[in-house]
């Protein structure tokens, strides 16, 4: 058996694992694992921008960017972790610019910002320049830089190494079990801390922005030893996703002048939003979308719409809205200026859709973006286990995998990018800090049981059940039943086929039965994670009788705030049954209101 | 449209040498060589082994040699090879590890001995250290790197001799070389300027016309040996 002990291993190498370990190695022995070279990451396809009160264009304070995000999260999140957030955002991007990340430039030399869907001047209710930004390739530039940091840190990395379970001694953290993709071996990592940085699970649904590696494993491993999720009903659609595949058009596209445009040519997000029009949070503008194709008003009828950024269209729009640059001028674009600000945008528009954006307009869908709930977390990163928030101790999560909550029921954009450096940063210290204080705990002999009961069943199984099929139906059946808008009737069905679909993975038949990178087996693996969580989900959009946020039903419409303004807590117990609590969300100044863009 | 798709394959616990498995799939015009891969594994031979994660060219997983030439598999359309016909191979001059996957070991050493960071020890203003859009510019196109391997796997140098630094470690260099921040480029440009540094590269442009980012890798090159050569930075 390879055996190993750390202080505090990191699991996940995105944006909020690295930041983790490089203030988790300040003080202690450290070791991240990660199934993906780090820079694979997620958190490298993440474009637009991360959000911090800077003000370099113009006036901003990060009390707006709280309560933003505040009514972002259509008043689910919690107000305090919020408002750390939203303060520590502003010396979190200097520190990154410290780090050498090459931010896009003013012309005084400072960062540039751009407005976002949802940030506003508090006071005139206007777009804000608040997404710091490194062209449309933010997260690329955060994840290269973090990794390159670590590198000049001496961070040790055990890369494609997959976690597959999570060791607990008496209720305290003592490590994780993985398995080396290289070799098939099973290692035990003995560890006092753990941080969970595994990002979301947007691989549940259809139509993703998501990697193939977004498979929820960490959120998954986690509940299977009895860590409740918090707000797993709630998911994000992406307004802009490239039609049919998905691939994320950056809001900043909207943030530079671009347009939403149904089959009629009318730029309807002025009916749904009037002040700010198409920077409106992405759920309101998600379900304007859904609502135009369902009444026929997609392109030539179509379940797409287009995105127009080509410099007539945003020049026209600009002189109607009256918008202006920060000296004051009229906003008008030309096209060097669209292709300079979105380089990748438009590459990926030219080579997935054989498109020119500064000629022609993107046709676009919205597509299953950003996992608001996960393991409940306080503001340190630490795991709380129940509606007390009760401790765990020695683990910690952060980014994507963790609710804090400062997404609440839908997550501002730029704030994915914030979270993970700023909540990734104290998991780190404060999992080294716990590390100092704390002994190893005396692992089992038979610590990789669990694990290896599951590869097993894995492996022995002699059905005629092929994979694809089974992920396909399930990712069909959530789009349809548990994505946009719900339905009651959608949500049983959803529940009913994906319950069946948990027991035909059982007779899934493993091709590959070899030791040395065996993709079909992570592959297999990856799918249970997966169709756990997708029952999760269901399970908790059904119990939420209100809508609010990314979580909107048709049989009730409204937001319900003497019921359901609460957490959901849930639980998978070992038989199978899903146990519910609730927990209070914390308020401090912004008390719910009605929810106007 | 119908595709013949021939594959190398090699799986170490059965094979003795490699071989190669022809497939006869359906596909249309627009899809990814990737999703070709995918259906392959997933509904005809499970044991086909390669790397991929987002599928849209950003996080570098799937570099591969698609009809002689290097591709991310998830940027390559059926519709871009002009052919029906469609040849699947790992990259070169890194071992197979299993089929389509290599051992990328060698290849982040490299990418490590230039000192792909950051460094200026000065200490930082209470802000942002300020820097003008023309000097942002100067190193703005080898940011972009993503390091998937398709420029120093093209690499004729470096398919002669595996201990040359190869390309994507010294577009990360160029990308902190020519960094007005940055403190560190006379120690890199001392590490370049070697036997297995810059002087390795005879400008065959393999590597430019590789790189899914679009980077002018052999520009960039070129920029790395006029500063070791003048000791300037402009």
């Amino acid at each position: 058996m390879n055996k190993h002990q750390f202080d505090v291993v990191v699991v996940g190498a995105g944006g909020a694992g690295l930041m983790a370990a490089l203030y988790a190695s300040k003080s202690a022995n450290i070791a991240v694992l990660s199934k993906l070279y780090p820079t694979r990451s997620h958190t490298g396809t993440a474009q637009g921008g991360v959000g911090a009160a800077l003000g370099n264009y113009e006036e901003d304070h990060w009390e707006w960017h709280a309560f933003d995000t505040v009514k972002g999260s259509d008043y689910l999140g919690d107000q305090d972790a919020i408002e750390f957030m939203c303060y520590e955002a502003v010396q979190a991007v200097y520190e990154l610019e410290h780090y050498g990340l090459p931010f896009s430039r003013t012309p005084d030399g400072r960062i540039a910002q751009r407005p976002f869907g949802g940030h506003t001047n508090n006071l005139t209710g206007k777009p804000v320049r608040r997404a710091c930004y490194a062209a449309d390739r933010t997260g690329h530039m955060i994840l290269q830089t973090l990794y390159q940091q670590c590198l000049k840190n001496n961070v040790r990395f055990y890369d494609e190494f997959q976690v597959v379970d999570l060791l607990l001694v008496n209720g305290v953290t003592a490590g994780v079990v993985a398995l080396e993709l290289g070799t098939g071996e099973m290692h035990i990592f003995q560890a006092k801390a753990v941080i969970f940085a595994t990002g979301g699970h947007g691989r549940v649904w259809d139509v993703t922005s998501n990697a193939y590696a977004y498979t929820g494993d960490g959120i998954a491993l986690a509940m299977r030893r009895g860590i409740p999720m918090e707000d797993m009903e709630f998911f994000q659609f992406h307004p802009t996703g490239i039609y049919k595949l998905g691939i994320l058009i950056t809001e900043g596209v909207r943030g530079e002048g671009g347009v939403l445009l149904n089959g009629n040519g009318e730029r309807f997000m002025e009916q749904y939003a009037p002040k700010v029009k198409d920077l409106a949070s992405r759920d309101v503008t998600s379900r304007a979308m859904y609502l135009e194709m369902k009444a026929g008003r997609g392109i030539n009828g179509q379940n797409y719409l287009y995105l127009d950024v080509r410099p007539e269209t945003v020049n026209k729009f600009a002189a109607l809205d009256g918008r202006k640059r920060p000296d004051g001028s009229p906003y008008i674009v030309t096209g060097e200026e669209i292709t300079a600000k979105l380089p990748d945008i438009i590459d990926f528009a030219r080579t997935y859709l054989g498109v020119d954006p500064v000629t022609q307009p993107m046709p676009v869908q919205p597509t299953a973006h950003y996992t608001m709930g996960g393991i409940p977390t306080n503001r340190y990163g630490e795991v709380v286990i129940d509606a007390e928030n009760t401790v765990m101790p020695g683990l910690y999560a952060a980014g994507e995998c963790a609710c804090v909550s400062v997404h609440g029921a839908n997550r501002l954009g730029t704030n994915s990018l914030l979270d993970i450096i700023v909540f990734g940063k104290h998991a780190g210290l404060k999992a080294a800090e716990y590390a100092k204080g704390a002994g190893f705990m005396t692992l089992p002999e038979d610590a990789t049981d669990f694990a290896r009961s599951q590869f097993d069943a894995i492996r022995s199984a002699q059905g005629e059940e092929n994979i694809i099929k089974v992920a396909s139906e399930m990712k069909a059946v959530m789009m349809d039943g548990v994505g946009m808008f719900r339905t009651d009737e959608g949500m049983q069905n959803a529940l009913q086929v994906v319950r069946e679909l948990r027991q035909r993975y059982k007779n899934i038949a493993l091709t590959d039965r070899g030791k040395i990178f065996n993709t079909d087996l992570m592959n297999l693996w990856e799918l249970g994670n997966l169709l756990e969580i997708a029952e999760l989900v269901t399970v908790c959009a059904l119990n939420r009788t209100e809508s609010r946020g990314a979580h909107a039903r048709d049989d009730f419409p409204k937001r319900d705030d003497a019921n359901w303004l609460k957490h959901t807590l849930s639980w998978v117990r070992p038989d199978g049954t899903i146990d519910l609590d609730y927990k209070p969300v914390v308020i401090t100044q912004h008390q719910p209101k009605e929810r106007v863009y | 449209m119908k595709i013949t798709i021939k594959i190398f394959r090699y799986n170490p616990e059965q094979d003795k040498k490699p071989h190669y498995e022809t497939y006869k799939v359906e596909a249309q015009p627009t899809d990814r060589i990737l999703d070709l891969l995918e259906h392959i594994k997933g509904n005809f031979d499970g044991t086909l082994s390669f790397r991929r994660s987002c599928a849209h060219g950003i996080c570098g997983s799937d570099a591969m040699r698609i009809n002689g030439r290097n591709y991310l598999a998830c940027k390559a359309l059926v519709k871009d090879l002009h052919s029906n016909k469609i040849t699947v191979e790992p990259i070169l001059g890194m071992k197979v590890i299993k089929d389509l996957i290599v051992d990328m070991e060698p290849f982040f050493e490299h990418y490590r001995s230039v000192k792909p960071y950051f460094i200026n020890d000065e200490p930082p203003p209470p802000q942002e250290r300020l820097q003008s859009e023309a000097a942002h510019e100067r190193f703005d196109d080898t940011t972009k790197c993503i390091l998937c391997a398709c420029c120093t796997s093209s690499c004729p140098s470096f398919w002669a001799n595996e201990e040359y630094v190869g390309p994507a470690a010294i577009v990360a260099a160029h990308r902190f070389i020519f960094d007005s921040r940055d403190r560190a480029a006379a120690e890199r440009l001392k590490i370049l300027n070697d036997q297995f540094g810059v002087y390795r590269c005879h400008t065959v442009f393999n590597c430019t016309i590789a790189c899914p980012r679009e980077i002018e890798i052999t520009q960039a090159i070129g920029e790395v040996k006029n500063a070791i050569a003048t000791g300037k930075l402009d």
